[in-house]
């Protein structure tokens, strides 16, 4: 029997590179069969970005392209500019998006561009084996901030309320994979806002128990911990 | 079929115009700013061409690869602090095996430098990106040959899939002049890489070094042979030279105005490279070989000379050079140092 996996998943490379207990999967099996109830697997086109997600290459039955850090926006950009029937999906970590890719967000929500942006926030740079990111919590401990990052003044970057700051027609969410229908709801009303003719940004709190150092339990803990610094739901 | 009379970046946006150019990404740069704007007037006439102006040339040589992923031709240009930060793209083309076009307009460097002219972008351009990958690289020395090579560098791209350049300055892109516009006879057409039925998983980077090592192998043994069919160069002046001068680009044109002026007893020549990659390497030394003295004359410090000398390996043979970094180089100022030369041989 067929577990419950979704159409457009690639059998074949799962299970899939992810670490073990690493909430990626969640996302990407969501995103999967969001494609799916959409009935959109022919037109769509996944990209991602360096880092973890580079992982998810052969994750799908889909039309994938694998691209540079932080270049997976204007990768995305470019096809759908040429060919607009394409539904474009940039999945990308916070590094990718809000660090070595910032510029191409801004300059995406300016521009209002009909892709969909999927950024998976585990608050660290996972791949490389957890340094500070935009998205490290003031005083969280990582390779690179071993005493905790000094915000001096500042904070976390919160990428969905710097998106709707730029762009008043775009969708824009954060989600949880703490919260599987939330979550899979806002994939979908992304893919659909995109759909017609805008840009959607979705941000999904994701769980690194690797880099974290914290068991399934903990992960959990933690995850909840981080929805006080970005708050979960629709950015108005 | 009648002449025009038009600037060099004009008749580079011609000329990918008749190559089936259908998108432009890039971000304005000194001096290749113009491909730019004329691309977007052209687009603003005609819906069917596409023009984004991108946050930066990053982003330039992404989107244009993600159209080119779709089935569009596109092209970008760029210069100097551009050419070096688009380099990233093109890597990713070079390793995916996606065909692109760019026209380099070469200013002075390092840095900012000047921001109309040099040859200093020869090494970033031919040997730029990471790793070791494959690229054709064109240098027009006359307008006539921007027009035509734009078009062959297109055909070539999307024929053996590497991506092409157009290595150029903005002396040659800011010169006006009479040229013959020459439909192209034959295009190669452009399919969509990422399928409208079924799907491509595509990547750059691999778990295990046998998986690129394969990959590498593959890519180096199309590129041996495309060589014989994209390599390109043109021989001026002595047949069976005493000096022979090698020059690229819109020097090469003062070289010849050089050698024109030179009493043909002198037994002078030029070997022009019109593709700097892939080198004509057999025809370079076999030329070299009859030649009693190798002068190189570049507007760099010898970038150039050296694709040159490695190409030449082995041969045992005098030489002397004419560099000037950043600066252009007068028939007068040649025809000087190919006397100097010749006498001192």
């Amino acid at each position: 029997m067929r577990p419950n996996f979704p159409q457009c998943y690639k059998i074949d490379s799962k299970p899939s590179k992810f670490c073990p207990g690493c909430s990626q999967t969640l996302i990407l099996k969501n995103l999967g069969f969001v494609i799916d109830e959409l009935k959109i697997a022919s037109k769509v086109v996944y990209g991602c970005d360096i880092g973890c997600m580079l992982l998810s290459w052969d994750f799908f039955d889909l039309n994938t392209v694998q691209t540079h850090h932080g270049r997976t926006g204007p990768t995305m950009v470019g096809l759908k500019y040429a060919a607009p029937e394409r539904i474009v999906i940039a999945y990308m970590g916070d590094g990718g998006a809000y660090a070595i890719g910032a510029q191409h967000l801004v300059a995406s929500s300016m521009r209002n561009d009909p892709i969909t942006m999927i950024i998976c926030n585990n608050t660290v740079y996972a791949m490389t084996g957890g340094q500070e990111a935009p998205t490290t919590l003031c005083n969280e401990i990582t390779t690179s901030t071993i005493r905790g990052r000094v915000c001096n003044g500042s904070r976390p970057l919160l990428g969905p309320e710097l998106v709707r700051s730029l762009n008043k027609k775009a969708y824009v969410a954060r989600g949880t994979t703490l919260n599987i229908s939330q979550m899979k709801n806002f994939i979908k009303r992304a893919i659909l806002h995109q759909k017609k003719g805008n840009f959607s940004f979705l941000e999904i709190l994701s769980g690194c128990p690797i880099n974290w150092k914290t068991d399934a339990r903990e992960t959990r803990e933690f995850l909840k911990e981080i929805e006080k610094t970005f708050p979960t739901g629709e950015i108005p | 079929m009648k002449k025009e009379f038009l600037m060099g970046s004009k008749i580079a946006v011609k000329a990918a115009l008749s190559a089936g150019a259908e998108a432009f990404f890039g971000y304005p740069i000194t001096p290749t700013t113009e491909i730019l704007e004329f691309w977007a007037r052209e687009a603003e006439n005609n819906k069917k061409l596409l023009f984004l102006q991108t946050e930066d040339e990053m982003a330039a040589g992404f989107a244009t690869i993600g159209a080119v992923l779709s089935g569009k031709k596109s092209f970008t240009a760029t210069a100097g602090p551009g050419n070096v930060l688009i380099q990233d793209a093109f890597g990713m083309a070079e390793a995916m095996r996606i065909p692109t076009v760019a026209i380099i307009g070469q200013r002075g460097g390092p840095s900012t430098g000047t921001v109309i002219y040099s040859q200093q972008e020869v090494t970033l351009t031919c040997f730029g990106g990471h790793g070791e990958g494959h690229r054709i690289v064109y240098s027009p020395s006359s307008l006539d040959e921007l027009y035509q090579l734009v078009i062959k560098a297109f055909n070539s791209a999307w024929q053996y899939r590497f991506p092409a350049f157009i290595l150029t300055d903005g002396y040659l892109l800011k010169m006006k002049d009479e040229v013959l516009l020459k439909k192209p006879e034959n295009l190669i057409a452009s399919s969509p890489i990422l399928p409208k039925k079924g799907f491509v998983n595509l990547r750059n980077c691999y778990s295990f070094e046998e998986e690129l090592y394969e990959v590498l192998e593959k890519n180096e043994k199309d590129y041996q042979k495309i060589t014989p069919k994209v390599k390109d160069f043109e021989i001026f002046g002595s047949k069976n030279p005493k000096i022979l001068v090698f020059s690229h680009g819109i020097i090469a044109s003062s070289v010849k105005a050089a050698i024109s002026s030179l009493p043909k007893s002198m037994k002078v020549a030029l070997f022009r490279p019109i593709t700097l990659r892939p080198f004509s390497q057999k025809e370079a030394l076999k030329v070299a070989s009859i030649s009693k003295k190798i002068l190189f004359v570049e507007s760099s410090l010898g970038q150039f000379a050296r694709i040159v000398k490695d190409n030449l390996f082995g041969l045992k043979i005098d030489y002397d050079f004419l560099y000037k970094p950043a600066l252009g180089i007068t028939p007068e100022e040649i025809y000087q140092k190919i006397k100097k030369s010749y006498y001192e041989t």
